[in-house]
């Protein structure tokens, strides 16, 4: 049957990221009530919060400095949570399970596969599932008539771009973990990065020392880029929040396969 | 050797901290041998294996596989060889022909070639009929089978089989064996760890055995056994406590005595001699029993302990 190939010197292997992003979508097809429930979620907040809470609040001020309703605020800020949702469900909790039980990554680098394909895949795939989320929900705000400019169309890239960036973090910081107990500490990380960053109120109600802090996590920067895209109001701070994601993304890719190396490659 | 090994190890090293886990072991596989590492749990079979196979780094010596440092050249390394770990690691969120699809696609080949690959690797593992069903519903020696077939999709000249049977029955395990003296004959090299006698004696033209990290024999099973032990062995049994008591009686009788804490071990050239001289002699064993030395002598008498403890 096998026949054996003939005693050459082996020629130089290269695989890239392709095959465990394939691996990816081919598991995803069975689980699409999953990735359909993650769709709903922000879309829920935006109802709840936009329009319920909405009514008692009235109009806010907007990235540009004009009045806008209080759904249109909260719009872009829950699109930029969703991204972190997706990205940190898949890069934490999914990549623990196939870390520690299913082995999965340990089989991939018995191939060809090097340390970086299988984090570049893993992240790309999370990026997937962040996209299908970001094109529904804008086409829901935008039916809502909660985008007012052509710069909104930007969001879907940006929405990728802070998925990149939790996915590739998330997932460095995954590498770490040895218990569930541990994967608790996501939820503690996110919650509260949810709750103030500046997601339903501005970030101008706390005193400057915890405005400084919510400044330095990366929820607030993706929200501040997606609510200036929002309204058209582009400036060298969103130049500012890109490149702090870009640099996140770059480090938690070095990280993953850093720690992939150490884990499967001794 | 008629050409140059496939694989050579020169002073192989593996450390940890203090624990020399692999303690400066030479060899050379030849194309197309099956070759085996025999040595009980803890020996540093696994961490040679891991090290052949490019996932684990070593402390010292050197390693050439097909003429490449597995260490310096993981990645193409690996894309030549087929694994076979100690536990399997089949997906188990994918169908039996899903794994296989995606294993290949690992390596990089092309979807016509794994289209046309995959069925006949379904077949040589007797899982065609099974191809639509989830890794998770299959029996241990299913899951086993699949495993080798999907160590093939890239047609490796060299498979690394680790405890390939452990854990299996014996029918299974008769199956497995079936299936790896096929890829033998199509000259695939075979290196195989294991601390099973009976399968090293079945399965390898050639064996180390290694103990705490270092080499304490090598040759051919055959061989191996008529270098360190005798044609036959009787088994004794006088009950625990008497065992050790009846010994001095028997020392003269054979060419070597071993005692054990169940059994006494008698090695000679003949048996059924010495089974009537213990007769004779007054002794009456609960249990007698002759047969022939094993790879498990070899082991007990070149390390004075049994190999599976």
């Amino acid at each position: 049957m096998t026949a054996p190939m003939q005693p050459s010197a082996p020629r130089r292997v290269r695989v890239g990221a392709r095959p465990v992003l394939e691996r990816g979508l081919m598991v995803s097809r069975r689980s699409w009530l999953v990735v359909l429930s993650g769709f709903f979620e922000p879309l829920f907040y935006l109802l709840a919060m936009g329009y319920g809470l909405g009514g008692l609040v009235g109009e806010v001020t907007g990235a540009q400095g004009r009045p806008i309703s209080y759904a249109a605020y909260i719009a872009p800020a829950l699109l930029a949570t969703s991204a972190m949702n997706g990205a940190v469900f898949d890069s934490t909790w999914n990549v623990f399970f196939k870390l520690r039980f299913a082995r999965l990554y340990e089989a991939m680098l018995q191939t060809a596969l090097g340390p970086v394909d299988v984090a570049l895949g893993e992240i790309l795939m999370a990026l997937m599932r962040g996209l299908l989320y970001a094109m529904g929900f804008m086409a829901v705000a935008a039916s809502l008539g909660l985008v007012t400019s052509w710069w909104a169309l930007g969001m879907i890239p940006v929405a990728l771009l802070i998925a990149f960036g939790f996915a590739a973090l998330g997932m460095a910081a995954t590498s770490y973990a040895k218990s569930f107990q541990q994967m608790d500490i996501v939820g503690f990380a996110v919650l509260p990065m949810f709750l103030f960053s500046s997601t339903l109120y501005p970030v101008e109600v706390f005193p400057e020392v915890v405005q400084w802090v919510v400044k330095a996590l990366p929820l607030w920067h993706g929200i501040e880029l997606m609510r200036q895209l929002a309204v058209g109001a582009v400036s060298w701070a969103s130049a500012g929040h890109t490149a702090y994601f870009l640099a996140m993304s770059a480090l938690g890719i070095w990280l993953t396969a850093r720690r992939l190396r150490a884990l499967f490659l001794r | 050797m008629p050409s140059d090994p496939i694989i050579r190890a020169q002073g192989l090293t593996k450390t940890y901290g203090e624990v020399h886990a692999v303690a400066g072991i030479s060899f050379d596989i030849a194309a197309g041998e099956s070759f085996g590492l025999l040595g009980p749990n803890g020996a540093g079979k696994s961490t040679t294996m891991r090290m052949i196979g490019g996932t684990l780094g070593r402390s010292g010596g050197h390693l050439a596989v097909a003429g490449l440092d597995p260490e310096v050249e993981g990645s193409t390394v690996r894309a030549h060889l087929g694994v076979v770990p100690q536990q399997d690691n089949l997906d188990e969120e994918l169908s039996v022909r899903d794994n296989l699809y995606i294993y290949g696609r690992y390596f990089g080949l092309p979807r016509s070639y794994l289209r046309a690959k995959i069925p006949e690797l379904l077949d040589f593992a007797q899982l065609s009929e099974k191809s639509s069903a989830k890794v998770d519903r299959l029996s241990g020696g299913m899951k086993r089978r699949l495993t080798i077939a999907r160590a093939l999709i890239n047609e490796p000249r060299i498979l690394l089989l680790d405890e390939p049977t452990t854990g299996l029955d014996p029918q299974a395990r008769h199956t497995l064996w079936d299936k790896l003296f096929r890829l033998k004959e199509v000259g695939v090299t075979l290196v195989v760890t294991t601390h099973f006698m009976d399968e090293a004696e079945q399965l390898c033209d050639r064996l180390i055995v290694i103990d705490q990290g270092r080499i304490k024999a090598e040759g051919t099973p055959r061989g191996l056994i008529a270098e360190h032990s005798t044609r036959e062995v009787v088994e004794v049994r006088f009950g625990a406590d008497r065992n050790a008591q009846v010994e001095p009686r028997l020392r003269d009788l054979a060419e070597r005595v071993e005692v054990l804490p169940d059994r006494l071990l008698l090695y000679t050239e003949d048996g059924e001699a010495v089974l009537e001289q213990i007769a004779a002699a007054g002794l009456h064993p609960v249990t007698s029993l002759v047969r022939r030395s094993s790879l498990e002598d070899v082991f007990l008498r070149l390390t004075g302990r049994s190999l599976v403890d």
